[in-house]
């Protein structure tokens, strides 16, 4: 509450970050049928950083992105890419959808799906070239996965899906990403291929959004954190947004205590708080 | 006979019935081909119902212009237009409201089929005379093909074709990541339209040869059969192009060589023969393949547990195990491990301790991943690496005899 009334009054600068934004929302709401996924939802996306999203189950945070690429049609709000509407601004964008969301039998080779990335620059039907499949391959060596360019996508692990997903991404050479649980169930090996690349593109100044699901790992993973459930909880560096008395507001009584005091020691102001009295 | 039909030498009909027939199965399996891929095969059966309520209106309507009711061109167009509104309820239905694809698909086939049924009943009673051979469009016909309905099918069949390689790209967007493709910008639903459009052009100048009935196996079938041979698109493509071709040009060479064959069937037996062809023989995917492959890796399971179970000194239960380990020459009929047998299995227990150490270090998680209890480690890990690890072997045990 006391973020909208601060918000109204320095109403200027706010105008100014959200042009300056590389992912500015505001007011968005996405129904599936009568119930509201996403109510009312304000965002802004701070440039060259990683933004998590962070919310229970259910709370709308792969709907929230899923509207903010122009997939499902909101109800209401707006999106802006610095300054102009998400549409004009596609090839700006890139996006790495849930790993369940496509069937891996479908008859194509690795290489072919980071391809994919790249049919916007090719056209209709401008030929595959030698520098395409360099870049394909390219993009293939920063998630390890060279070794793999022409199997068929189903002869791959779930780690290894994720990671030709990501290649696909980078393929687009975007300065947006985005993307949905990108470490669900993933092994570590992945996972930590994965965060490098991803940090690898915020320190080459682009910026990286993704919906998260593991606490533990928020501090260590994200600078930025949007804290969601159905509307909008807080947001702002994970240094001063990722606290206890926010995480409880966003997933209500759903954390259990022993989650919460796993948490406790990467969690900001918790200091004195819970963690003390537990011991 | 039949030799003469193939070679295309039995007359100039049987020549166009041939090649028209061989050329609309490739424009079927290509056009058929991205509907299997984005498993909306079935939508083609109700595009192919959907048909016959406007073959039969345009009759009456060309009957009562005082024209020719068997026009070709005017009922294909009349299928066309009926088929077209068919699909866009099949869309609506399933897009708009509650119900599934697959409900919209069977009321709509039914609703329109069964009121085509209604129509053509009705033309039978008209006093018009001239109306023999509409019900050749349920299951097709050959008889009387002219040079000027090859050259339909020609037409539709190239346009076919070129509209698949110039959406090629989009149509396999859609087909694999439709939500990737909204995310870059495509416009899915117009994506989808066009796909459908290009099923219903090849549907409705099949309907003359295969008739309504049949023609979703000339869309199906060849893209199903072709799926066997290749993991890649674009020579699903090609093999759906292959097959279809074959089928048609084969199937209406038999029917031109054995009398009273209608050739609309014989078309989709030749199909089926190639697509069982296909399930049976073809590497990788077919039947016998995968028996086989699973033959093997079974057999591989029973040798290495048979090995660690003589290292161990446990005692082999499953014949199958017994087997495998005597034909070998691992254990003697008795039970007993041979020299040979000996070393192997010491081998299988050294492997499968360094893969303890490597599944309980997070070091090596890449490499633990491709633990399946079979795999050499020698072909995982380098010969470095394995040093390491056996440096951090619990002391070695003996090999029981």
């Amino acid at each position: 509450m006391t973020i909208t009334l601060a918000r109204d009054k320095d109403a200027p600068t706010d105008a100014e970050r959200r042009m300056a934004s590389p992912l500015a929302i505001r007011g968005l709401t996405v129904s599936y049928g009568q119930k509201p996924a996403v109510f009312s939802v304000d965002m802004t996306v701070r440039a060259g950083h990683m933004t998590a999203i962070i919310g229970p189950n259910g709370a709308g945070k792969s709907t929230l992105l899923k509207a903010a690429l122009g997939i499902l049609k909101p109800l209401a709000g707006t999106v802006t890419v610095l300054g102009q509407p998400m549409a004009w601004q596609r090839e700006r964008i890139a996006y790495v959808p849930q790993r369940a969301s496509v069937d891996w039998d479908f008859p194509t080779r690795v290489i072919d799906v980071v391809l994919m990335g790249m049919y916007g620059q090719l056209g209709l039907l401008g030929r595959v070239r030698a520098k395409h499949r360099a870049q394909a391959m390219d993009c293939l060596e920063r998630v390890g996965m060279t070794d793999f360019a022409t199997r068929q996508i189903g002869q791959l692990s779930g780690g290894q899906q994720q990671r030709v997903f990501l290649a696909r991404a980078l393929a687009q050479g975007a300065d947006l990403y985005l993307l949905d649980e990108p470490f669900a169930g993933v092994d570590a090996a992945t996972e930590q291929a994965i965060i490098n690349v991803l940090k690898g593109l915020r320190d080459a100044g682009k910026t990286v959004v993704a919906v998260h699901h593991d606490l533990s790992t928020v501090r260590d993973y994200f600078d930025d954190v949007f804290l969601i459930n159905t509307q909008a909880v807080a947001e702002g560096p994970v240094a001063t947004t990722f606290t206890q008395a926010n995480l409880q507001t966003a997933y209500g009584g759903r954390l259990a205590g022993a989650q919460m005091d796993a948490l406790a020691e990467t969690l900001v102001g918790a200091g004195a708080g819970t963690g003390a009295a537990a011991r | 006979m039949i030799w003469d039909a193939l070679l295309l030498g039995l007359g100039y009909n049987a020549t166009l019935v041939t090649l028209g027939a061989g050329i609309l199965g490739i424009a079927g399996g290509v056009g058929g081909s991205f509907l299997f891929l984005r498993k909306r095969a079935l939508v083609s059966d109700a595009v192919s119902h959907a048909t016959l309520p406007g073959v039969g209106l345009a009759f009456v309507l060309m009957v009562a212009l005082g024209g020719d009711g068997r026009n070709l061109i005017g009922l294909l167009a009349g299928g066309a237009v009926s088929a077209a509104i068919g699909l866009l309820c099949v869309n609506w239905l399933s897009t708009r409201t509650r119900l599934a694809e697959d409900a919209a698909i069977g009321a709509v086939l039914s609703v329109f089929f069964g009121f085509g049924i209604v129509i053509l009943t009705y033309i039978q009673t008209m006093s018009s005379g001239r109306q023999a051979g509409l019900e050749s469009f349920l299951l097709g016909s050959t008889a009387g093909m002219l040079q000027s309905d090859a050259m339909v099918l020609v037409l539709a069949a190239a346009l076919t074709l070129a509209l698949v390689l110039i959406l090629r790209r989009p149509l396999t967007l859609v087909a694999f990541d439709p939500d990737f493709a909204l995310a870059t910008g495509r416009n899915v639903n117009r994506i989808d339209l066009a796909m459908m459009g290009i099923v219903l052009a090849v549907t409705v100048v099949g309907l003359k040869i295969v008739g309504l009935i049949l023609i979703v196996a000339l869309l199906i079938i060849p893209p199903v059969t072709a799926r066997f041979w290749t993991e890649r698109v674009d020579r699903v493509l090609l093999g759906a192009g292959i097959v279809g071709g074959l089928s048609g040009y084969l199937g209406a060479a038999i029917s031109a060589a054995v009398p009273d064959v209608p050739t609309g069937p014989i078309i989709v037996l030749v199909s089926f023969a190639l697509f069982m062809l296909s399930l049976l023989c073809a590497p990788g995917r077919g039947v016998v393949s995968s028996v086989v492959q699973h033959r093997q890796y079974q057999r591989r399971v029973h040798l290495r547990q048979g090995l660690l179970a003589l290292a161990q000194g446990q005692p082999i239960y499953e014949r199958l195990t017994q087997r495998l380990m005597e034909r070998g020459g691992l254990m003697r009929g008795d039970g007993v491990a041979t020299d040979k047998g000996r070393v192997h299995a010491a081998k299988a227990l050294l492997d499968e301790a360094r893969w303890q150490v490597v599944r309980s270090d997070q070091a090596y998680a890449a490499a633990a991943l491709r633990y399946d209890g079979l795999t050499e480690m020698s072909s995982v890990l380098t010969v470095d690496q394995i040093r390491d690890i056996d440096a951090r072997l619990p002391a070695p045990q003996g090999v029981t005899p």
